[in-house]
C-alpha cells in the first residue's frame, strides 16, 4: 500500500496539471517526489528551500492575488513553527489555503521529539475557520485532497504513515457511524481507527470514525449519544483531549461523561517504531480495551 | 541627489540635505533645501492630514520617517488608484512596517483611497483606521501588519502569485523598518528572492537608525549579497527617490534604502 504522502504527492500532481488556480510551495520536504510536478509547472510549483516562515508567507502571498496555495512540509515545521505566519498571512488577511503535512505525532519514533508534532490540531483550534481533516488510509487522503483542492476554504489536511488496513466512506459532514451499541460512544479519529475497532471488540459500545475534527460534527455526535448511554470516548492520533472541548460543546443541553485519549503532553523520550510508540502512549489495542472498559464501568 | 547604486559604502552622506540634529518635526520642514514649491505643498498638505488623526501639528518620528518616500511611491511611481485598487493588474504596495501609519493614510487620503473624514476617527472602536492598518477595513490597503516580519515573505508570494497567471507587468512595493530588517523572516525572503530572479518585487527599506545593534556593514550589503539590486538614497530627497524607485533592474529584485534622521 502507498502512504498518504505518497498518494498526496500523485494527486496533487495531477490536480497541478488540471487547476490553473493551484499552486504548491514546499519547503524542501518532498521535493524529490515533486520532481515531475516542479519541473513541469515552475510558475506555480515553487520549492523555497529550508524556510518555513517564507513557505507560509509565499502561500498567503499567492492566495492574496487569487491562486489556491497547497503548503507542505512536516506537521512540526508547517504549523508549530510559522504559527504566526498561519495566524495573520491567512486569517488576519482574510485569505484561504490548504496546508498539507506528513509525519503527524509519532511517524517517525526514531527520529524523535523534534519530528513528532502531537500539538498540531489543538494550536490549529485556536485560529478560526480551519477545517481540519485527520484521515485513515490514502483513499480518504486522496478524497479529502481533492475536496480541499476545489473548495475556497482553509483547510488543514492531516497526513501519517500510521493508517488502517483498509479504507472507509468519508462523509461530508466528518464523522461516519460505524457500529452502534448503548454502553457509549467511541469516537476514532483517522488512523486510530484499526486499534479502537480491535479494542471494542465485543464491547456494546457505538464507534464512530472521524475524518474531519474540525468543525467538529455534533450533529453525528448528538445522534449517536441519543441511543446510547452519554459517556463520549475520544481517541485521537494527537494530543489528548484536543477534541474533549467540542465534545461538551456538541452535547451542551444534556448530561454525560468524555474521555480523552491520544498522545500525552510528556515526551516519552523513546525511539523504536510506531507500534513500540503507541503501546508507550497506552493507545495499542490492549490498552484501549482497558482504558474503555474501566471509563464506561 | 545621490543615488548609490550597488556601491560600497560606509558613511552616508546627505549631499543636499539637513544635518540630522537640525530637523524639524513638521513634515513641510523635511522637504530638502532647493526642492521645488510642489513638494513642499505636497508635504503641507500631508501634514495637515495627519493632523486631523493626532491632534497635532508634530508627529512622531516613526510616523513622518516614512512620509517623503511614501508620497513619491504614490504620487509617481505606483501604477495604482482607487478606480484600479482591485484590478489585478494593478502595482501592490505592502506596507510591512505596520506602525505608525499615519503617514500611510494621510497619503492615501490625499490620492482619494479613503475619504478624509474617517482620519480624525484614527484607532477608534468606529473607525477603520487603527494603529495597524487591517486590509479588510481600509481600501487601498493590501496588507494588515504591525507584526514585524510578514510583509517581505507576503510580498515574494504575491509576487509568484502574480507570475504565475501571467501577470509580469505588476510591480510590488513593500516598505520595512531598519529595525524590523531583526526579524529572521526577511532573510527567509530576501534570501530566496535574488537567486529567484523576482525582478517585480521591490523593498523600500526606512532607514532611521532604529536598531539597536545596527547594521554592521550597511543594510543593502544583506541584499546585495543576495543578489538583489540596491540603492541607498536621502530619504526626504524627492528626486533621489523618485530616481532610486524607477532605476531598471532586469532580471533582479530590487531594494532602495531610504535613510532619514535617526529616531530621537
Amino acid at each position: 500500500m502507498d502512504t498518504m504522502r505518497d498518494r498526496f504527492i500523485a494527486t496533487t500532481s495531477r490536480l497541478l496539471d488540471d487547476d490553473p488556480r493551484l499552486a504548491l510551495v514546499l519547503a524542501e520536504i518532498s521535493k524529490d517526489g515533486f520532481r515531475e510536478a516542479l519541473d513541469r509547472h515552475p510558475e506555480r510549483a515553487v520549492n523555497v528551500g529550508i524556510r518555513e516562515q517564507l513557505l507560509i508567507g509565499v502561500g498567503g502571498g499567492m492566495a492574496l492575488t487569487g491562486m489556491r496555495p497547497i503548503m507542505h512540509t512536516f506537521a512540526g515545521f508547517l504549523v508549530e513553527r510559522p504559527f504566526e505566519q498561519l495566524k495573520l498571512d491567512f486569517g488576519h488577511q482574510g485569505v484561504h489555503g490548504v496546508l498539507v503535512s506528513a509525519g503527524g505525532s509519532y511517524d517517525w519514533p526514531a527520529g524523535g521529539f523534534t519530528h513528532m508534532s502531537p500539538g498540531d490540531v489543538a494550536l490549529m483550534d485556536t485560529l478560526d475557520g480551519w477545517t481540519v481533516q485527520v484521515p485513515g488510509h490514502p483513499d480518504e487522503a486522496e478524497t479529502l485532497l481533492r475536496r480541499a483542492a476545489a473548495s475556497d476554504e482553509s483547510v488543514y489536511v492531516r497526513l501519517s504513515v500510521h493508517a488502517n488496513a483498509a479504507a472507509h466512506p468519508v462523509s461530508r459532514s466528518g464523522i461516519t457511524t460505524l457500529r452502534e451499541g448503548s454502553r457509549g460512544v467511541v469516537v476514532a479519529v483517522g488512523p486510530m481507527l484499526d486499534s479502537v475497532l480491535a479494542a471494542a471488540e465485543g464491547l456494546d459500545v457505538t464507534v464512530l470514525y472521524a475524518t474531519t475534527v474540525r468543525p467538529f460534527d455534533g450533529a453525528t455526535l448528538r445522534r449517536a449519544v441519543a441511543g446510547s448511554r452519554a459517556d463520549v470516548v475520544l481517541v485521537e492520533p494527537y494530543l489528548a483531549g484536543t477534541s474533549t472541548a467540542a465534545v461538551n460543546d456538541a452535547l451542551v443541553d444534556r448530561p454525560h461523561r468524555v474521555l480523552g485519549l491520544g498522545i500525552g503532553r510528556g515526551e516519552l523520550r523513546r525511539y523504536g517504531s510506531v507500534g513500540e510508540h503507541l503501546a508507550g502512549q497506552g493507545l495499542d489495542p490492549a490498552a484501549l480495551r482497558t482504558r474503555i472498559g474501566s471509563f464506561l464501568g | 541627489m545621490c543615488v548609490m547604486d550597488n556601491t560600497t559604502y560606509t558613511t552616508y552622506t546627505a549631499s543636499t540635505t539637513h544635518a540630522p540634529d537640525a530637523v524639524s518635526t513638521t513634515p513641510a520642514a523635511h522637504a530638502p533645501a532647493g526642492a521645488d514649491r510642489g513638494a513642499t505643498a505636497d508635504l503641507a498638505r500631508l501634514g495637515r492630514l495627519m493632523g486631523l488623526m493626532t491632534g497635532d501639528e508634530k508627529h512622531s518620528p516613526a510616523a513622518t520617517s516614512t512620509l517623503d518616500a511614501l508620497w513619491v511611491l504614490y504620487d509617481r511611481v505606483l501604477r495604482v488608484s482607487p478606480a484600479t485598487a482591485g484590478d489585478p493588474g494593478r502595482d501592490r504596495f505592502l506596507l510591512s512596517k505596520g506602525h505608525g501609519p499615519m503617514a500611510y493614510y494621510a497619503v492615501l487620503a490625499d490620492k482619494g483611497f479613503i475619504e478624509e473624514d474617517v482620519l480624525s476617527g484614527f484607532g477608534g472602536y468606529e473607525s477603520p483606521l487603527g494603529h495597524h492598518p487591517d486590509r479588510t477595513l481600509v481600501p487601498g490597503v493590501e496588507i494588515g501588519s504591525g507584526s514585524l516580519g510578514h510583509g517581505l515573505p507576503l510580498a515574494v508570494g504575491t509576487v509568484l502569485g502574480l507570475r504565475a497567471q501571467g501577470l509580469t507587468d505588476p510591480k510590488v512595493w513593500v516598505l520595512i523598518g531598519d529595525a524590523e530588517l531583526d526579524e529572521g523572516s526577511n532573510h527567509e525572503a530576501l534570501a530566496y528572492a535574488g537567486p529567484a530572479g523576482l525582478e517585480q518585487l521591490h523593498t523600500l527599506v526606512i532607514d532611521n537608525s532604529s536598531a539597536s545593534y545596527g547594521r554592521p556593514g550597511g543594510i543593502a550589503s544583506r541584499f546585495e549579497a543576495a543578489g538583489w539590486s540596491t540603492s541607498t538614497v536621502d530619504g526626504r530627497d524627492h528626486e533621489a527617490l523618485y530616481a532610486a524607485f524607477t532605476a531598471p533592474h532586469p532580471g533582479r529584485p530590487r531594494v532602495v534604502v531610504a535613510r532619514v534622521e535617526p529616531k530621537q
